[in-house]
């Protein structure tokens, strides 16, 4: 399959990142020779092979349901780049 | 008298213990030469008030008889570690002004052994890169150059400015962080020595997430017996990371004991790919050649999955890299461009936050996992991290540690390789398989090359087993008895 413009302005919506009109065909050609170079994993049956999502030698550990960590605002908000009456700021988003 | 930036980890931990020098005098002595050193733009803050500070406590710990493993030896920082109060970048304009609140796991550990930060190393943008030549904050210069030829080469990446520091002697030693070679790589183009443990060895927390499943702290020396101190100063388990592992951490300097007797040695021939340069080719056959010399013994194995390990890399670290870049938003941290919504705030601040490289990578990650994609893609990607690992669990059914090339060539210039995305990725060939499977790999410098550049030769062992990989490690290191220094 080949990636075209429309797929990767797509994409690019997906991941919130503005791509310029003149970006989308750089990336589209470079993306697509990324894809097609792993489609070579096509070759492999991997049917009946489990699909592996980390290492995992070992059961993850449960910790106690309890609160470790708190009262500590001003921290959070020490590097937000807009924080305003010790809250994050965003742009309104309701009218 | 040797000079004190010359020393080894080891060397310097003897001096202070006699009182031949103080911890004050070493990192002063490295923060010289740190300045005289700043056209290879290996750091991107430099700490020396800090190291200063931390040093004189290092020298009060040392009279109270309260000396730590690493007591007094003066590091560099990767920038991808967070360290509280100073700058952390991870290499990238999206972090812009970031002073974290916290402490990393890691360089926590290394502060209560008495190690002092001289600084933080510059990295390729979110650790993503195999040249450092996508960081922010401008490439790093590798101290080596090629016989005759004043061109500048690439210290490779991710942890270039780290390879570079150890390798210039601007630092005694340093952290890296090896998600598919990171650590391996540069340390075999800057010639010095870089491990990578076993997944779960070292605690992530704290560190800048590039790809969860992946990624792994380790240390970058020159000598295998500074990586053992240092490893085992970093590692542990930590409740703040759910993936370390809570065994327990060796001695790993007690277990160089150089006698590797009896251990069997995979030669996996799928390792043998195209590209790969004659010297190279040569150097792997000489590395099984000295450790057979030391009683080990060499077995032909088969990794059948090999070649496709980096397209499965390809797939599975980019789209963990898509999840965990999410949370750059210009919200709560770093950079903000200002907009009229919300949406076109995150799509503006991202655009100008991230580079070329990482943009590619998030955009692959967000196609392999969107809808119709994930099946065709990412699962299947996963299935075959599966079969690589099997393979791995197959070869150490008869052999104690496997030995291959680090890299497929020696440091290339500013500029080789950078055209094709595809191209640059080949440099990991050698060293993503390690990470799939979440195993233990050194890097050992092990010759020069006929244009005089290092080379390296890579041994990787079974899960949780460092200290067998070390004790193989330094058997190759003596036999090579790699003595060559950048100039």
């Amino acid at each position: 399959m080949s990636l075209d413009r429309k797929t990767v302005a797509h994409i690019a919506t997906l991941a919130r990142i503005k791509l310029k009109e003149e970006e989308l065909d750089a990336y589209a050609k470079e993306l697509d020779g990324i894809l097609h170079w792993v489609e070579q994993l096509n070759a492999v049956d991997v049917s009946g092979v489990e699909p592996m999502s980390g290492v995992g030698r070992f059961a993850l550990p449960k910790r106690k349901d309890e609160v470790t960590d708190g009262n500590c605002r001003d921290r959070i908000l020490a590097n937000a780049p807009e924080p305003a009456a010790g809250f994050f700021s965003v742009p309104k988003v309701v009218e | 008298m040797t000079k004190l930036t010359d020393l080894t980890v080891a060397g310097a931990l003897d001096g202070l213990a006699k009182g031949s020098f103080s911890a004050k005098e070493l990192t002063q002595a490295h923060l010289d030469a740190m300045v005289a050193a700043r056209h290879l733009n290996a750091y991107i803050t430099e700490t020396p008030e800090k190291a200063l500070r931390m040093a004189e406590a290092s020298d009060q710990r040392r009279r109270a008889g309260k000396a730590g493993a690493m007591e007094g030896i003066p590091l560099a920082i990767k920038d991808l570690f967070c360290t509280e109060g100073v700058l952390t970048t991870a290499g990238s304009h999206i972090l812009h002004g970031f002073k974290p609140t916290y402490e990393s796991t890691v360089t926590t550990n290394l502060w209560k052994a008495g190690a002092v930060m001289l600084g933080k190393a510059n990295l390729d943008e979110f650790a993503m890169g195999s040249s450092n030549m996508t960081s922010y904050h401008g490439h790093v210069a590798n101290p080596w150059k090629r016989k005759g030829d004043n061109a500048v080469l690439v210290p490779g990446g991710s942890s270039g400015g780290s390879a570079a520091s150890v390798a210039a002697r601007i630092a005694m030693a340093a952290t890296g962080t090896d998600t598919g070679g990171s650590i391996r790589q540069p340390a075999a183009f800057c010639g010095i020595v870089g491990i990578k443990p076993t997944y779960g060895r070292c605690s992530r927390w704290g560190i800048v997430a590039f790809a969860s499943s992946l990624d792994q702290a380790g240390p970058m020396t020159r000598s295998v017996e500074d990586a053992a101190i240092m490893l085992g100063a970093m590692a542990g388990h930590d409740p703040k990371d759910s993936t370390s592992v809570d065994i327990p951490v060796p001695d790993f300097r007690a277990g160089l004991t150089d006698d590797i007797r009896g251990m069997k040695i995979g030669i996996p021939k799928e390792y043998r790919v195209d590209g790969m340069s004659p010297e190279i080719e040569k150097l792997w056959a000489r590395g099984a050649e000295w450790l057979k010399s030391a009683g080990a013994i060499p077995v032909e194995i088969s990794l059948p999955h090999t070649k496709y390990a980096l397209p499965t890399y390809y797939i599975i670290a980019p789209a963990e890299a898509s999840s965990n870049l999410a949370r750059y938003d210009g919200v709560r941290f770093g950079l903000r461009v200002p907009a009229d919504t919300l949406d076109e705030m995150y799509e503006l601040t991202r655009a100008a936050g991230f580079g070329a490289e990482v943009k590619r990578r998030i955009l692959i990650g967000t196609y392999v996992l969107s809808a119709g994609y994930y099946d065709a893609y990412y699962l299947r990607a996963q299935r075959l991290r599966s079969l690589i690992a099997r393979d791995f669990t197959e070869a150490f059914k008869q052999v104690d540690v496997i030995l291959t090339p680090a890299t497929p060539t020696a440091a290339f210039a500013e500029g080789e390789n950078s055209d094709d995305p595809v191209a640059m990725y080949l440099n990991d060939v050698f060293t993503v398989t390690v990470n799939l499977a979440g195993l233990p790999g050194i890097s050992v410098p092990a010759a020069l090359s006929a244009e005089g550049l290092p080379l390296g030769l890579q041994l990787i062992g079974k899960a949780f087993d460092e200290a067998t990989l070390l004790r193989a490690g330094q058997v190759l290191e003596k036999a090579a008895n790699f003595t060559a220094r950048p100039s």
